[in-house]
């Protein structure tokens, strides 16, 4: 029974941090359709700047510089590599991101000189708590509330402010939103601070868990809150969430099985396995908008 | 019946090129054995041969995964995943009787009881001219088998996935290559797979070198082999593109409503393009495993279809020899050309020229990358082949004919 609880816990709190990767590839999605590949990468070296920003300057000066300029490297990506082909096919974007994906990671190797670096612990969100029974760390805890806080917010934002109200229309047609008047290069560079702030608070919770960096280590949380996203249905912020905690869970409880059965190798496959399914019987996730094509 | 003439004649002269190129592969990789003092880069272990060789091997898989994503318009990233069923399916086949427990150590014996090569050896013998026949008819039936076992696994996700539209249909075969991944790794198939260890010890590129009774090379085939084994199944894909099946697959990309009310047949020839790519993705994962000396399931990751599709944009979506053109250029340039930006220079007066250390060719060849996909977004070639560019030459050489052409290239 404590087992069970601690694994169930866990999920949610893996599955919060999938989430707060999610919403930055959805909401793009849903804005530029785009598959920003390169999200995963961004991720990643808010981590990495964790570790390096923490060894040299105090706790409350170096989390916000984390997220502040994980927000300008988000921001300074789109500006260079996507904006310049905004009227050129849909591919020569992905290609783009793939890209800085590629860029990202290099770079990362060449810094760290390729070894693993270990994420800093941080007081309060290592610090182990007893819940039920079991003991857990804070951050276990705290992601899930905070993942809901932030969602809340977000979603506040979308439905009740000006820029959210320009998100939505720009993610509803691209070219009429335009001919309203609205500013599309301050809506999409919104859409990657937003994503890329939320990447960076989900990095400093998902290395606490995890606490060893390598180059590549964004490429499988993001290509999983990616899939998060088609799975809530690509686009709606709300969908995400929930297709990462699914997902979240999903993988946890795969991972505790009993050792004997030797499925732990298939935490990964499990969750494409049922992104496939999921999309064989709703194609495009499951509260995504239905897709007419128009001849 | 001009036209016809016209093209035959084009597939004459283009017989003939690639016959010149494979003889100019052999010619190049034996010039150690006619000429002594060569420069180093002609040598057997120069860099040169490992970029020919990973070149053919890629820009085979290259040229597959732009038959569904360039000429058929599917979006597909399943690429790895079809490279890796090759891969296993040609170690697996062809690990010698001998060398089976020493792989499969952990397992006690492989559950295969049995190796191609060996099998027709029982034939044609082991040794001497019978070896070398039954070294090659092994080989040539592995990497058959590993392409049609990668088509079989491709009909079956096929049926679903192919529904998909564009970026679903994308992570769908993507999902798809990840769970393949893990299946490969898994501990019980062991036996089989030999787990999440390398299977090794089986014929490689290097095994097709000639030798004399001493046991020295006397001619080297180990680079033309790939590219025999790519230009075969490239050129087989060249005419399936040309062909109507070719033709039905383009209509497809361009509109596959107004494909479908020509009376094509949507799922079928889908299903036939992503089956044809996933079979030549699988002959280039076993010749993968061949180059790499080792078929291992980590090796075939995402990043590695990233790759695949970065060379097919970077040589042009819908142009065959641009993504070969693209393979050898990107491989060389990951391998090869960059090289000396890994190590750190001295100069003589003690100073140390500032960013060179290990790990920054690849931060300039991602920079590289990024430029050419900014600025060359139609990539090298754009939709147009080898051939186009010489015949739109000739054409601008008329002056009458210069004017319209002019027009209507741009256009």
């Amino acid at each position: 029974m404590e087992y069970a609880i601690s694994v169930l816990l866990s999920g949610i709190s893996v599955g919060g941090q999938y989430a707060l990767i999610a919403i930055g590839y959805t909401m793009v999605y849903g804005i530029l359709r785009l598959i920003n590949f390169a999200h995963g990468d961004v991720f990643m070296v808010a981590g990495l700047m964790g570790i390096y920003f923490t060894a040299s300057m105090p706790l409350y000066l170096s989390l916000p510089l984390v997220i502040i300029l994980t927000v300008v490297l988000g921001f300074v990506i789109e500006r260079v590599a996507y904006k310049p082909l905004r009227s050129a096919p849909r591919m020569s974007v992905m290609i783009s991101a793939i890209g800085v994906s590629y860029l990202l990671q290099n770079t990362a190797t060449y810094i760290t000189g390729g070894q693993p670096m270990t994420y800093p612990v941080i007081p309060f969100l290592s610090d182990t708590v007893n819940v039920a029974g079991t003991l857990t760390k804070w951050v276990v805890i705290l992601t899930p509330i905070l993942v809901i806080v932030l969602v809340l917010a977000l979603t506040q934002l979308i439905n009740r402010t000006k820029i959210g109200m320009a998100m939505r229309a720009v993610a509803k047609d691209f070219e009429t939103s335009q001919l309203m008047g609205i500013k599309i290069n301050s809506v999409i560079s919104m859409t990657f601070i937003i994503g890329s702030a939320l990447a960076a608070v989900g990095s400093i919770l998902y290395f606490t868990n995890y606490q060893s960096i390598v180059p590549t280590a964004g490429a499988m949380p993001g290509l999983k809150a990616f899939v998060a996203a088609v799975f809530g249905g690509i686009g709606s912020v709300p969908g995400a969430v929930i297709g990462a905690f699914i997902i979240g869970i999903c993988e946890t409880v795969i991972k505790g099985l009993p050792s004997a059965w030797d499925v732990s190798v298939f935490s990964d496959a499990f969750t494409f396995a049922l992104l496939i399914v999921i999309l064989v019987f709703k194609p495009t996730g499951l509260f995504g908008e239905k897709a007419t094509d128009k001849v | 019946m001009l036209q016809q003439e016209k093209s035959k004649k084009g597939s004459f002269i283009a017989l003939i090129c690639i016959a010149a190129l494979l003889a100019l592969v052999v010619l190049v990789e034996n010039l150690g054995a006619l000429v002594p003092n060569l420069p180093s880069v002609l040598r057997p272990t120069s860099q040169l041969f490992i970029v020919l060789k990973k070149g053919a091997v890629y820009s085979l898989v290259a040229v597959s995964m732009n038959l569904l994503n360039g000429f058929t318009g599917l979006f597909s990233l399943g690429q790895a995943g079809f490279m890796l069923l090759g891969a296993y399916t040609y170690a697996i086949l062809t690990v010698p009787m001998a060398n089976k427990d020493q792989v499969y150590y952990l397992f006690g014996g492989s559950a295969v009881k049995f190796s191609l090569q060996e099998l027709f050896g029982g034939l044609f013998g082991n040794t001497g001219v019978g070896g070398a026949v039954s070294l090659v008819l092994g080989v040539l039936v592995a990497l058959i088998l590993a392409g049609l076992v990668a088509a079989f696994f491709a009909w079956l996700i096929g049926l679903p996935v192919l529904r998909l539209k564009s970026d679903y249909l994308a992570i769908a075969t993507l999902g798809f290559a990840e769970i393949l991944r893990a299946i490969f790794q898994w501990q019980k198939l062991g036996p089989v797979t030999n787990g999440a260890n390398m299977i090794k010890s089986f014929p490689t590129f290097s095994s097709f070198n000639v030798q004399n009774a001493d046991g020295e090379v006397v001619l080297r085939l180990s680079t033309f082999v790939p590219f025999l084994v790519a230009v075969v199944c490239i050129a087989v894909i060249v005419l399936l593109i040309t062909s109507s099946y070719g033709r039905a697959f383009k209509a497809i990309r361009e509109d596959e409503i107004a494909a479908e009310a020509m009376g094509i047949n949507l799922a079928k020839h889908k299903s036939l393009s992503f089956c044809i790519s996933s079979f030549f993705a699988g002959v280039g994962g076993a010749l993968f495993a061949m180059y790499a000396t080792n078929a291992q399931a980590k090796a075939f990751t995402s990043t590695m279809t990233y790759e695949i599709l970065l060379i097919v944009v970077i040589g042009g979506i819908g142009s065959i020899s641009g993504s070969c053109i693209a393979t050898f250029l990107y491989v060389a340039c990951s391998e090869w050309w960059l090289r000396f930006l890994d190590t750190p220079v001295i100069l003589d007066s003690g100073f140390q020229i500032p960013l060179l250390r290990d790990g920054f060719r690849m931060v300039v060849f991602s920079i590289i990358i990024m430029i050419v996909v900014l600025f060359f977004r139609k990539g090298i070639m754009g939709e147009k082949e080898l051939p186009d560019l010489f015949r739109k030459r000739k054409k601008k050489a008329a002056p009458a004919a210069a004017a319209g052409e002019e027009g209507s290239s741009n256009g």
